[in-house]
Parts: structure tokens; sequence; C-alpha cells
């Protein structure tokens, strides 16, 4: 479409609707975000104090990360905050986004009835326990939004070679609130991310059943949008957003964010953690997750050292003792 | 019914108590309703007349496709008014995804065609004199269709309440187009969808209540109207 007729259409629109020029508007941040990071609250928590120190209010848009991609690549919002590394990655690669940086992780465990009905809660790890949900043709909510937790389901059931097919997988195309009341109303199995679980594990008739498998591992990053595939937008505070995200107080308080006196997500941006596709890289090689799953839950002194150990085993954070600190006290309960 | 007790005891509270957040989505809900009403009335009603009086040719088309327009998912004009309005789209340019002006011109596209039609049927069940009386007294076009609207004033409002009814309590195009924003696109029915989700029923359920006795105020509204233009008649 010309220029000129999209001008016109512009106007057209704009005279009955006595639409005050977009230029107007008091200076806003759109953000695009997993309904992870909107429905566990934590965004409720720290957006304020964005707001607070740079008049800039932030307006949430929670969909899922395919959603939120999307709307990135169509120029809809400033800044993204999503989790699909391998998707995220390719939109930085096909030029859609850029100073895509990591700032927090946590992990995707896998959830069902209490009775366990394909047994899951012995099994070593998540292919092995989704195989049996297929093989019992146990139920399966999926989220099926291709959100980062369907997509990491999906390469899930991919690695633990069954097809996710037959009666008992069910797709909801909602958001992991919804799955999460889903699979408690009917009793069945689902993945979720931990801070989801932790935010709806007292109001969903469910049970935590296997956790820890490296390939659960569940990071969030920042995007900007590239600014030249669409120069207005408001890059200024979309960088401003991004780096506020990264410093030490918002990690601290990221770190800080509880629900039931557990920590939701853990804070990874330090300079020494290297952008976030090693981090990814290197913790899918080398970290037994399993331990940092469990010291989750874990209520002893040796935590500290437990984690030190597991990041300098993948090279994290080794140079910032200050913030293996930090991550230490937030795996430990207050007694 | 434990949970549903509880909730609603709750949700009254929550209304009572002034939460700012809950209040700004109940404003949202009727400024964006509002404004689109204020907009599409004028000239859906002007339309509604043209269809009944004029005699010009597609008039059985338009007559048709308004009466078709009625039942079109709101989802449906969410999809296309997105697209339209997405940066990448052919209105890109103003910058109007997620804000409330484009949850004004969704309830405007929905409106509209009620509005079209129900005048239409009232203008159609017109004396025809009223018009012809009007213009023979010396009154111009404008005045004597003023005239007329006044004359067809409780079947017209119906129109109003009825096309009022549609938007106020939809949630598709809403959700899509407004992106359920907190303090600006978030309105009634897609904070009940999210709280829902989030399992925070109290919340949902003041805002249902909301909906409720609005819808039960527009229909003793319609039920006082349908008698009044009875009388008339």
């Amino acid at each position: 479409m010309t220029t000129a007729l999209r001008t016109f259409l512009s106007l057209l629109l704009c005279l009955p609707l006595g639409v005050a020029s977009p230029l107007l508007q008091a200076d806003t941040l759109r953000l695009a975000t997993t309904t992870s990071t909107a429905n566990s609250g934590l965004l409720e928590a720290i957006l304020p104090e964005f707001q607070r120190l740079t008049g800039t209010e932030v307006q949430v848009i929670a969909v899922g990360t395919g959603a939120a991609l999307r709307m990135g690549r169509d120029g809809d919002v400033d800044v993204l905050l999503v989790h699909a590394p391998n998707a995220e990655q390719t939109f930085v690669d096909l030029g859609y986004g850029q100073q895509r940086t990591g700032v927090m992780y946590n992990d995707f465990v896998l959830v069902g009835p209490t009775s366990d009905p394909a047994q899951i809660r012995a099994q070593p790890d998540a292919t092995s326990a989704l195989r049996q949900i297929a093989e019992r043709g146990a139920l399966f909510i999926s989220r099926g939004d291709d959100s980062g937790t369907h997509k990491k389901e999906k390469q899930l059931w991919q690695l633990a070679s069954t097809a996710p097919a037959g009666n008992g997988y069910r797709e909801a195309g909602q958001g992991m609130g919804k799955v999460l009341q889903i699979s408690s109303e009917m009793g069945a199995y689902t993945l979720t991310d931990r801070g989801t679980w932790l935010a709806y594990a007292n109001k969903v008739d469910l049970e935590l059943l296997l956790q820890g498998d490296p390939r659960l591992f569940n990071p969030y990053s920042v995007i900007q949008i590239n600014p030249q595939r669409f120069p207005d937008l408001n890059h200024q505070a979309a960088a401003a957003f991004r780096q506020w995200l990264v410093s030490k107080p918002t990690q601290q308080r990221i770190a800080d964010f509880r629900i039931n006196n557990q920590p939701l997500f853990v804070p990874s941006a330090t300079s020494a953690a290297g952008s976030l596709s090693d981090l990814t890289d290197r913790s899918e090689r080398k970290t037994d997750l399993r331990q940092f799953s469990n010291s989750f839950e874990a209520n002893s002194g040796s935590i500290k050292r437990k984690i030190e150990r597991e990041m300098a085993k993948v090279g994290l954070l080794v140079v910032d003792q200050r913030q293996v600190r930090q991550a230490a006290n937030h795996f430990k309960s207050p007694e | 019914m434990e949970i549903l007790g509880a909730t609603t005891s709750d949700a009254i509270r929550l209304l009572l108590s002034g939460n700012t957040e809950l209040w700004s989505i109940i404003g949202i809900s009727f400024s964006t309703t509002l404004k689109a009403m204020i907009i599409a009335t004028p000239p859906a009603f002007l339309l509604g007349y043209l269809l009944s009086a004029g005699r010009f040719p597609g008039r059985w088309a338009l007559i048709s496709l308004f009466n078709s327009l009625l039942s079109v998912p709101t989802v449906v004009i969410g999809l296309l008014l997105y697209i339209l309005l997405s940066r990448s789209g052919p209105l890109g340019d103003l910058k109007l995804l997620f804000t409330e002006t484009a949850m004004v011109l969704g309830q405007i596209v929905l409106a509209f065609p009620v509005l079209v039609a129900m005048s239409l049927a009232s203008f159609k069940a017109a004396d025809r004199s009223l018009w012809e009386t009007a213009r023979t007294l010396g009154a111009s076009p404008w005045r004597a269709f003023a005239t007329l609207i006044y004359e067809l004033r409780y079947g017209l409002a119906a129109a109003c309440i009825a096309a009022y009814g549609r938007i106020i309590s939809e949630v598709g195009c809403s959700m899509m187009i407004g992106g359920n924003i907190l303090h600006h696109t978030r309105n009634i029915p897609t904070a009940i969808a999210l709280e829902t989700s989030r399992g925070e029923f109290s919340q949902g359920i003041a805002l249902g209540l909301v909906l409720l006795l609005l819808a039960l105020a527009l229909n003793i509204c319609i039920t006082y109207l349908h008698r009044r233009s009875e009388a008339l008649s």
C-alpha cells in the first residue's frame, strides 16, 4: 500500500475518533511477556520501581512466548521478556530483535494428581516419565499455544521418541494458570514452569511429581526490537528497561520475590555469566539441574557450597562471588 | 456452594471497599462503550433511515449485509482489526493496536450493525405520513428527520440498549485488540477472563455482579420502553 493511501486512511480513521496523536501520549513502554511472569505476580512486584525511576509506564501484554515473539516481529510491542531459547535465537538471527540478554531462570516441573496413576514419581528423568504417561494412556494437558512451555513440552516428547497422541493427550490452548486448573479438575499431568506452579500450588489439587532433569532448565531473556525495522518504537525506554532488569537492585528484587517463602526465579544476569546462549549451552551440557532443583526445597547450610560447586562446574558466576552468596541465600528458607 | 458464598461476599466487600484497580476496570468498560455508542449511533440511525425510506440499487444487499453482520462472532471482528491495526498491517502507522481507541473502534464495528438493523425496523414501522406531514408543514429534511427520531424514540432507544448490551459484555474483540493491559485496556469481561485463569474468583464475581446489575437495568429499560411505545400506538 502506498504511503499516501496509508496516511489518508489514517486521517480518515482519526477524524471521527478524535484520537490524540500517539506522539502526545505519555512515555509508555509496551512489554509483551509470558503468562508465567505475569500470572505469578513477579511483574506486579517489580515494575512499579521501574516506573518510579524512569517515569515510563510499562504496559504488560501477557501471552504465550510464540505470540509475544510474533508481536515483536510485527512491531506491535517495544520489548519482550520471553522463555524459549531456540525460538529467541532464531528471532535474533532473522534480524527481528537484538540485545538478547538473560535475566533469570527457573525450571520446568511435571505435576499431576497425587494418586500418580502413571507412576512417574519413580522415573529417573522427564523423558521416561512422559513415555510412561503415554504408555499408560494417562491424561496429559498440553498448553497447545506455542508458548515457551509448549515448545519445551514438544521438545521433550521428541526426545522421548513418543508421539503425544491418543485420547489421554489434550491440548488446552490456554495460559499456564488455566492449564494447571484444567489439569487439577481433570486429574491430569502437565508440564509447568516452577514460577506458575508455586503461585498455583495452593489453589489446585496437584502435586509436584518430577523435577531436576537438566533438560527442564528454563531461562528467561529480554529482547529489544530491531530499531531498523521499526524506527519509531520506544527503543530508548526498551534499552532502559533491559538495563534496569539486569541491574543489581532489580536482580535482587527478582531473587527476593517469593510465594509461600519459596523463590520463583533465580536472577542470572551478571557480567560473568556472559550471554544467555552460552548459559543455556553450558548448563545443558554440564549442569546437574537435579541438584539445583532439590536445593529449591531443601533447607540446609550445605546448599551454598553445593550451588557454588554447580555454578563453578558450568563456569558461571565464578568471578562474582557476591552473586553466588546471594543466590545461595535465596535457596535457603529462613529459619 | 460454600466457595460460591464465600467468594460472593468477598466480591461485594471488594466492590464496596473502593478498590482502585477494580474501579479502573469498570471505568474503562464504561468509557470505551459509551464513546463507541456516541460515535456509532448517529450515522447508524441515518443509514437505517436511508435504508428504510430510500429506493436505490443495492439496498437489499446492504440490508442483508447488516443483518448477517449481526451474528458475526466478536473474535472474527477482533482478528480482522488486529491484522488491520498491527504495525505491519495497512493501518499500522496509527499505532492503535493495544490502545483504548482500538477497543472503541472494535466496539463501534460491533454495535453498528445492531443499531442499523434495529433502527431500520423502527423506521419501517413508522407511519410514512409522519415524514410527509413534517415536510409539508415546512420542515427542512434535517428537521423532519429530527421529528421522526423524536417520534420513534422508544424503538430507537431499545436499539441503543441492545447494541450497548452487545459491546459491554463482549470479551473476544477487546482481548485481542486491547491486550488486556491494566489501567488501559482491561475492561470488565477481559478482567473476568484473566481473574478466572488466575484462580482469583472473587474479583471475577465482583465484576460479574456489575455486569449483571447493568444487564438487569438495561432489560428493565427495554421492557419499560416497549410498554411505552405500545401505549402510544
